[in-house]
């Protein structure tokens, strides 16, 4: 068996000393845990893409008070203290990143993927967003505008992807599970459905 | 079309393909921990998530200033950093006191460390 990393180790040490001075318990951390690993993620986010595509009030509502949508949805995971949703179009492309460490819109998306948090994403998307998401598998046409939204500890981004085609028969539910976390980050669009 | 596009993109290092829904999160189960512990400790009170993030952008910052291309990045690391800093400003965990108490632990018999 190897040993421990010295993370590992650091980690450890420093759950014991909280439990022993009565600050935290492993029961807690390990609620913690479960709740951002199994109740909080993208599928919340999914729910109101996919309501706002059915649904013009609500779509409307969703782009210029998303704060409220998403407290009384009362998605578990805070971090929405102020979430904004911008909304893709043919001519407009949005994108999310935190440059200065890993805000993200933790209620709608639950905790971010391992690039989201990486130097390489966060300096460059904002410098060179076109060829990032290019080597992320998204091209886009030169005519499309492309916005970075910065998120801060103030103000969380989600974008709300464009409909794919082929959607036009699918219920609200069955429209959630076409719709991708990356698509909510920006860094992806949803491909049309086969018929 | 020249091709001399192609080394200043390696300079940053290369972006990992973002996965499907469902990504591994935490790489390691002591990553999880500490975030645990640091949702909790703010929870009840203990320090504001800004307050965290203040710290979290410091050792961020730094590391990320003293990153080379191609080095590797080791997110939770920068974590526990800042948690570690947190804990000591807010005067409720000394890290003298958790590297005493990792080296302990380090000297366990094998099998112990689960």
């Amino acid at each position: 068996m190897t040993k421990p990393s010295p993370q590992a180790l650091r980690a450890e040490a420093l759950e014991s000393l909280l439990t022993e001075k009565g600050l935290l318990s492993p029961a807690q951390v390990d609620e913690v845990i479960a709740t951002y690993s199994e109740r909080v993620g993208p599928m919340n986010g999914a729910r109101l893409v996919a309501r706002a595509w059915v649904d013009a009030d609500f779509r409307q509502q969703l782009l210029t008070d998303a704060t409220t949508i998403v407290n009384e949805y009362a998605f578990e995971g805070g971090q929405c203290e102020k979430l904004v949703v911008v909304e893709n179009t043919p001519d407009v492309h949005n994108v999310v990143v935190c440059t200065l460490c890993s805000c993200y819109p933790w209620a709608v998306l639950g905790l971010p993927p391992k690039w989201y948090k990486e130097p390489a994403y966060r300096s460059r998307i904002v410098r060179e967003p076109r060829q990032v998401l290019s080597e992320m598998g998204l091209d886009l046409a030169d005519d499309v505008e492309i916005r970075v939204w910065d998120s801060s500890a103030e103000i969380r981004y989600m974008v709300l992807p464009m409909r794919p085609a082929g959607t036009a028969l699918l219920s609200q539910t069955e429209l959630e599970a076409v719709v991708t976390r990356d698509s909510m980050i920006g860094v992806a669009q949803l491909r049309d459905v086969e018929g | 079309m020249t091709d001399d596009t192609t080394d200043h993109m390696s300079l940053e290092g290369t972006i990992a393909p973002p996965m499907a829904n469902g990504e591994i999160i935490f790489e390691a189960p002591w990553q999880s921990r500490v975030f645990g512990m640091a949702r909790c400790l703010c929870e009840q009170g203990q320090f504001s998530w800004d307050d965290f993030r203040a710290r979290l952008i410091e050792v961020i910052g730094a590391a990320d200033a003293a990153s080379g291309p191609g080095d590797e990045y080791h997110y939770f690391d920068h974590f526990l950093a800042a948690l570690t800093a947190i804990l000591e400003e807010k005067q409720l965990c000394n890290p003298a006191e958790v590297s005493r108490k990792a080296m302990e632990l380090s000297n366990r018999p094998h099998g112990h460390d689960h």
